[in-house]
C-alpha cells in the first residue's frame, strides 16, 4: 500500500502534465506513452554513466520538452490532427528510446539515484511513512508551480487558448505558440516523472510507458470527478490525489487476485467508469460546496440566461458552465 | 489612421462558386473617425472587417494602420493595434475564466506575456473601476466565471475588453445583432461612451439602419463588394432611414434594369 502511494505521488507529475494538455489545452496528447519512457531512458543512461542523478532527471525533463515540441510542431505547423501528431511522435520515440538505452532495459539497482539514500535507510517502499512525506512535498511543490504558472500572464494566455482560441487571438496571442509551449511543458513533466519512476523502481524499460496516457487520463478524470474542477487550484490538486487513488485502486485490484497483466484493462475500465458514472442520475447531484461562488446562478450552456435562476437543491446539473478548468 | 488602398478579394477563384467579395476598395479613416458600414448580405462588409483585422488576406491592395503597413500580418499580429467585438457574445470572452482573468488577458494586448501573476491588487482595483463604468454591477463579480454572465453582460464585457487598452482601431462586427432590443440599446449606448472616452477610431458593421445613422460621423453603404455611398458630417446627420431605403431601392432598380437590358 505504501509503495502504491509513493508511486502515485511520482506518477502525479505525469498526471499534471496530462492535465495541462487534456484539460487546459483540450488536446488529447498521445506523446505521453513515448515521452515517459524517454525520460526514464535518458535518466537511466545518464546515471549509469556516472552523471549526478539530479542532473540526469533534469536532462529527462529537457528531453520531454523536446518530444512535446515535436508533437506541437507537427500539429500546428504541419497541420496534422492532434491525435495523429501525438501517435506519430510516440511511435518514433519508441525507436529513439531503444537507441538511447542501447538495449531494452537498464538496471539502476546498484547506481546512485535520487532515492538510493532513502532506500538504504529503509524509508522507502514498505515500513516507513517518511518516503510518502518526502514524495508528497515533491508532488506538492510541482503542483504549486503549475497552479502559479496558470495564474501568470503567460498561463492565462494558455488557458484562454484552450477555452476560446478566437478570443485570445484577437488579443494578440499566437495560439500555435501556446499549444507548442503547453505540449512541451506537459511532456517535460511526463519525462521527469518517467525518470523518477525508473530511479524508484531501479530500472528503465523500453515498454514502461505503454498505457501511460490512459493512466494519466484516469488520474485526471477520477480526481476531478471526486474533487471537481471549478478552479485551477482545485482541478490541479484533484489530479495529484487522483494519481495516488489510481495507484491504490490498481494495488487493491492486484491484491484481490488479479494478474499484473490485467492492469491495463483495469485502467481502461476505471476511465470509462469515471466518465460514465457522472452522467447517471444518482451521481448528478453535486454537493453544494462544489458549486460556483455567489452561486445562486446557473448558466445555460452558452451563458445566455439573463436573470439568475436559482437551481433547486437536488438537481444542479453537472454540466453547469464553470466546471471545467 | 486606417488606410485601405485598392483592396480586392475573391473567394473560390476559378470555380463555379467564385465570388468577388471586395472589388478595388479604397477607404481612409482619419483619427477618431467613427464609420458605420451598412449593406445587404454578401455586400462584403464582414470581409472588409476581416481583412483589416488580418483574419483573411486580401488578394490585392494594402492595409495600413497608423502609417504602418499591416497587409501581411496575421490576426494575432494585427491585434496589437486592433480591438474587436464579434457578433456572437460568446466569441469575445473566455467562459471558463473569471471576469478579472478575462480583463487581465485583455490588458496584455500587444504586450509580452511573461511569468508575472496576472491579477495583482492594483489591477483588481483598476478592473473594478473599469467595470463600474458598465453600470451592471459586474465590479462586484470579479471572481465569477464569465460563462455565468448573460449575453448582454458578456457583450458589454467584450466591449470593455476591446476598448480599455486604447487600440488604434476598434472593429465592431454587428455586435448588437444577437441581443434583445433592450440589451442592444444598452450595448449601443456603452459603445458610444467608450469610443468617446478612449478617443477611438472605429469601423462598425451593422444591419440596423437607425443605428448606422445615429452613431458615428460617417456612413458607408456597400453593395457587391463596392462602396456605393459615402456620407459624412452634416450630410449624414441630415439623413433619415427612408433616404437609406431609397438608396437601397435605387441599387436594386439599377440591377433589375441591367438584367432586363441584357435579356
Amino acid at each position: 500500500m505504501i509503495t502504491a502511494v509513493e508511486l502515485g505521488l511520482l506518477y502525479a507529475l505525469m498526471a499534471l502534465g496530462v492535465y495541462l494538455t487534456f484539460r487546459i489545452l483540450e488536446f488529447a496528447d498521445l506523446t505521453v506513452d513515448g515521452g515517459f519512457t524517454t525520460g526514464a531512458a535518458v535518466a537511466g543512461v545518464s546515471i549509469v554513466n556516472g552523471v549526478d542523478p539530479l542532473v540526469a532527471s533534469g536532462a529527462a525533463f529537457v528531453a520531454g520538452l523536446g518530444a512535446g515540441t515535436i508533437t506541437g510542431l507537427l500539429h500546428t505547423k504541419a497541420n496534422i490532427d492532434g491525435l495523429l501528431a501525438g501517435i506519430l511522435t510516440q511511435i518514433a520515440l519508441y525507436s529513439i528510446n531503444l537507441r538511447i538505452m542501447g538495449k531494452p532495459n537498464i538496471s539502476l539497482l546498484r547506481e546512485d539515484t535520487l532515492f538510493s539514500g532513502l532506500r538504504a535507510s529503509g524509508h522507502l517502499g514498505g515500513s516507513s511513512y517518511v518516503g510518502i512525506g518526502i514524495l508528497s512535498l515533491v508532488a506538492l511543490a510541482f503542483l504549486a508551480l503549475i497552479i502559479w504558472f496558470l495564474h501568470t500572464d503567460l498561463g492565462l494566455a494558455m488557458r484562454a487558448t484552450g477555452d476560446n482560441s478566437e478570443m485570445i487571438r484577437s488579443f494578440g496571442v499566437s495560439t500555435d505558440a501556446q499549444k507548442i509551449l503547453g505540449l512541451a511543458l506537459s511532456n517535460g513533466l511526463v519525462a521527469l516523472s518517467g525518470s523518477l519512476v525508473a530511479q524508484y523502481q531501479g530500472f528503465a524499460d523500453s515498454t514502461m510507458g505503454i498505457g501511460m496516457i490512459v493512466a494519466g487520463l484516469a488520474s485526471v478524470i477520477i480526481g476531478q470527478a471526486i474533487f471537481g474542477r471549478l478552479t485551477v487550484f482545485r482541478a490541479a490538486f484533484a489530479v495529484v490525489v487522483g494519481s495516488v487513488l489510481y495507484r491504490v485502486v490498481i494495488f487493491l485490484a492486484l491484491k484481490a487476485g488479479l494478474n499484473p497483466n490485467d492492469t491495463k484493462i483495469i485502467s481502461a475500465v476505471l476511465v470509462v467508469l469515471a466518465l460514465v458514472l457522472p452522467q447517471m442520475g444518482f451521481f448528478k447531484r453535486i454537493p453544494a460546496r462544489f458549486r460556483p461562488r455567489n452561486g445562486a446562478q446557473t448558466a445555460a450552456t452558452g451563458g445566455t440566461v439573463d436573470d439568475p435562476v436559482a437551481p433547486s437543491e437536488s438537481d444542479a446539473e453537472p454540466a453547469a458552465a464553470p466546471k471545467e478548468q | 489612421m486606417l488606410q485601405l488602398t485598392g483592396i480586392s478579394k475573391t473567394f473560390f477563384p476559378g470555380t463555379v462558386n467564385e465570388r468577388r467579395a471586395l472589388v478595388d476598395i479604397d477607404l481612409h479613416l482619419k483619427e477618431r473617425d467613427f464609420v458605420t458600414v451598412i449593406g445587404s448580405n454578401g455586400a462584403g462588409k464582414s470581409t472588409l472587417l476581416n481583412i483589416v483585422s488580418g483574419s483573411i488576406r486580401a488578394d490585392q491592395g494594402t492595409v495600413a494602420i497608423g502609417g504602418r503597413d499591416v497587409t501581411k500580418l496575421t490576426d494575432f499580429q494585427c491585434a496589437s493595434y486592433i480591438g474587436r467585438v464579434f457578433q456572437n457574445p460568446s466569441a469575445g470572452t473566455a467562459p471558463h475564466m473569471t471576469i478579472k482573468e478575462n480583463l487581465a488577458v485583455a490588458q496584455q494586448r500587444g504586450r509580452r506575456r511573461g511569468l508575472r501573476l496576472a491579477v495583482t491588487k492594483a489591477r483588481r482595483e483598476q478592473f473594478k473601476q473599469e467595470l463600474a463604468t458598465l453600470e451592471q454591477g459586474l465590479e462586484n463579480r470579479l471572481d465569477d466565471w464569465v460563462g455565468l454572465l448573460s449575453g448582454g453582460q458578456r457583450q458589454s464585457l467584450s466591449l470593455l475588453m476591446a476598448t480599455f487598452t486604447h487600440p488604434q482601431i476598434l472593429l465592431l462586427d454587428e455586435h448588437t445583432a444577437a441581443l434583445d432590443p433592450q440589451r442592444a440599446a444598452l450595448v449601443t449606448r456603452l459603445t458610444a461612451e467608450l469610443v468617446e472616452r478612449h478617443h477611438l477610431t472605429t469601423l462598425m458593421v451593422t444591419h440596423n439602419m437607425e443605428q448606422a445613422l445615429t452613431m458615428g460621423n460617417r456612413l458607408i453603404m456597400m453593395h457587391q463588394g463596392k462602396i456605393i455611398m459615402d456620407v459624412a458630417g452634416e450630410e449624414k446627420a441630415a439623413m433619415k432611414v427612408p433616404d437609406l431605403l431609397a438608396a437601397f431601392e435605387n441599387i436594386r432598380g439599377a440591377e433589375l434594369s441591367d438584367r432586363t437590358l441584357l435579356a
